[in-house]
């Protein structure tokens, strides 16, 4: 079989599964990373993420199905024939080398003139702003310059993919928030290719280009941040990114460009056509974030067009720039709703009825379990 | 005052230290130093002299036994450490759940009295044993083959009872290695053998230096597996010292001798660790 055609540093997953002793890991993937593109896999840890890495790596063969790097299949090519390199999750710096040799580490593998190493490996300290600590052994620095010295180790080779594996995992949240800004410019600087492994979906969200969410050895769907988000494809990826409120109700009615459906309290709700998956059949869960809900007055009249439901509200959480209630609806359903902290509106007393009203456009549906 | 108590509060601390050293380390040293200046004999007693000759005679009477004990000293480490390795390795790397059961395996023949253990190879390497015997008869070995008495029997008895003493410092290294160093090499272009030349040797290091010194120290000073398994050309510096001790009662001698063998051995220690100190040992890695 020939390799269908791809562009340069590509990366395809092909039908790939992997088992361990019965058990399956990683479960008929497929999936296209674009060349130059940051793609992130994001999903609960034991979802397979992980181990999809360490196949593409080259560290685990596949049970079955096939990985193409540039269009050239590397499904059972060693992990030091592979012109990939990981950032590992520990860094696994080698305690015994300096910065400096790390870095050098994968150069002087493939052989490469001493001058020629000796200057990249210069320029990478640079990039990396780690000039400074070139003779210091890895036990001597912190936990935030050797996450650092680990991608430099990696980037130093240029290969045609950087494997990155919760890469950001050890580090403190506002250590975290900087190196997530710093992956990003390196990333944008040098173009690699970078697949990052992730269960964070915030970190996700805020360094992808794409991302896929994965559950349970599959991949539930594949987009942009945004196009994830705002429309989630499955009841899991709604309530894994971001918070969801998700309530059951049938399609009544099924128009070229709308859909609407009646709701577990009665009320009528409509939604875009575009926003329901193929084939889904007449029981859905339509789902709202808890901040596109607007807090209306229980005599409020909404926007001509919108949804609405009643609800009662319960205890909330100020949180600065918004305000979090858990509400009811009126059949019991718990649901969280923001309230941003716009100074427009007074804070709602415990038990009080309330309007929710949102636009159509915000609706999305999940298939019903 | 509290002054003064809190300056020699350390001192005071390592007070029983110092005691312990001096009774049990110091004043043998000095003693066994004095002995060997000493003249006389065990019966009429010994008096102080300044017979420093009894050194140049030690040399010029013994020193093929001296090269003779730091040879088999030399080449029963080297081979104890190219046997033992493996087996550290595989037990640290592969031993997974029965590691302690394998280590217990490796020391079990030592709950077995250190003479009988030679004894038992004796009886092994003899020349009409059931191992030689039978390989002599059916031609493979010829009628005059043998082992023992020849320093390659005293060379294997050597590393026979060391070879326990070598697994165990580098299994201590080799298991405290993460494994993901090794995935991170192969992931930077580093073959396993190169993963291993480039990574686990490097850092396996200070088990291999440990191990070096701890058995070439023993098996240079011994004296028990030369008794038991070589002959009149195998003689150790350690078979010389006991001789001068307990055959003829030439007491100076014999301090004369181990006070020479420490000081070579101390000699000894202090070059290799100059030329295989551990940082060098990593610095080559690299």
């Amino acid at each position: 079989m020939t390799p269908p055609s791809s562009n340069r540093h590509d990366v395809r997953l092909e039908n790939v599964i992997k088992q361990f002793g019965g058990l399956t890991v990683v479960d008929n993937i497929s999936l296209t990373v674009k060349g130059g593109e940051f793609f992130s896999l994001l999903g609960p840890s034991g979802c397979g993420k992980s181990t999809t890495l360490s196949m593409i790596g080259g560290f685990e063969n596949p049970t079955s199905g096939a990985i193409y790097l540039d269009g050239e299949d590397v499904s059972r090519q060693q992990p030091y024939k592979r012109d990939v390199n990981t950032v590992f999750q520990s860094y696994a710096l080698f305690p015994h080398l300096d910065i400096f040799e790390n870095v050098a580490f994968g150069l002087r593998r493939k052989g490469l003139p001493k001058a020629e190493i000796e200057s990249r490996v210069k320029e990478m300290l640079d990039l990396v702003d780690l000039t400074k600590f070139t003779r210091r052994k890895p036990g001597q620095i912190s936990g935030g310059q050797a996450q650092r010295v680990a991608l430099a180790r990696a980037l130093v080779n240029r290969p045609k993919l950087l494997l990155l594996d919760e890469p950001l995992g050890a580090l403190d949240l506002k250590l975290r928030k900087q190196m997530q800004i710093e992956l990003k410019r390196i990333q944008s600087e040098i173009g690699i290719t970078f697949l990052f492994v992730t269960h964070d979906q915030e970190e996700a969200m805020a360094m992808s280009d794409r991302l896929a969410v994965m559950n349970n050895g599959k991949i539930e769907q594949v987009g942009t941040p945004a196009e994830v988000y705002d429309h989630p494809a499955t009841e899991f990826v709604a309530s894994f990114l971001g918070a969801s409120n998700l309530i059951p109700g049938t399609i009544v009615q099924r128009k070229a460009d709308t859909v609407q459906v009646k709701l577990e309290d009665g009320a009528l709700v409509t939604l875009p056509a575009a926003a329901l998956q193929p084939g889904t059949g007449n029981d859905v869960k339509i789902g709202v974030r808890p901040e596109k809900f607007h807090v209306l007055a229980p005599a409020e009249n909404a926007e001509p067009g919108w949804n609405m439901i009643e609800a009662k509200a319960g205890v909330s959480v100020y949180l600065g720039v918004s305000r979090q209630y858990m509400m009811e609806s009126k059949t019991g359903r718990p649901l969280s709703v923001y309230a941003q902290n716009s100074g427009r509106s007074e804070d709602l007393a415990h038990g009080e009825t309330v309007r929710l009203a949102w636009n159509p456009a915000h609706t999305f549906a999940v298939k019903a379990n | 005052m509290r002054q003064l108590r809190g300056i020699l509060a350390p001192y005071l601390l390592s007070l029983p230290s110092w005691v312990y050293l001096l009774i049990f380390f110091l004043i043998p040293l000095g003693s066994m130093l004095g002995m060997a200046l000493a003249v006389g004999n065990p019966l009429t007693g010994y008096t102080m002299s300044d017979n420093f000759s009894i050194f140049g005679q030690a040399l010029s009477s013994f020193g093929d036994s001296f090269i003779r004990s730091f040879w088999y000293g030399t080449a029963s480490t080297i081979i104890t450490l190219a046997m033992a390795y493996p087996v550290a390795y595989w037990i640290a790397f592969y031993g997974g759940r029965h590691k302690s059961t394998f280590l217990f395996l490796i020391m079990l023949p030592f709950f077995v009295s250190f003479v009988i253990r030679v004894l038992a190879w004796e009886f092994i390497l003899s020349d009409n044993s059931f191992v030689l015997g039978p390989l002599k008869e059916m031609g493979i070995l010829p009628e005059k083959f043998r082992i023992l008495s020849t320093q390659w029997a005293v060379i294997g008895g050597l590393v026979y009872n060391s070879f326990a003493y070598y697994v165990l410092p580098l299994y201590v290294v080799l298991e405290k290695i993460d494994r993901r160093l090794v995935r991170a090499a192969n992931d930077l272009y580093a073959s396993p053998v190169t993963a291993f030349l480039k990574i686990i040797l490097p850092l396996s290091a200070p088990g291999v230096f440990a191990g070096f010194l701890l058995v070439f120290v023993t098996n240079v000073g011994d004296f028990v597996n030369a008794a038991l398994l070589g002959g009149p050309g195998t003689y150790m510096i350690g078979n010389i010292i006991q001789d001068a001790f307990f055959l003829n009662q030439n007491y100076p001698m014999a301090a004369a001798l181990s006070s020479m063998l420490m000081l070579m051995l101390m000699l000894a220690i202090l070059l290799y660790s100059k030329t295989f100190g551990t940082d060098t040992i990593q610095e080559y890695a690299a």
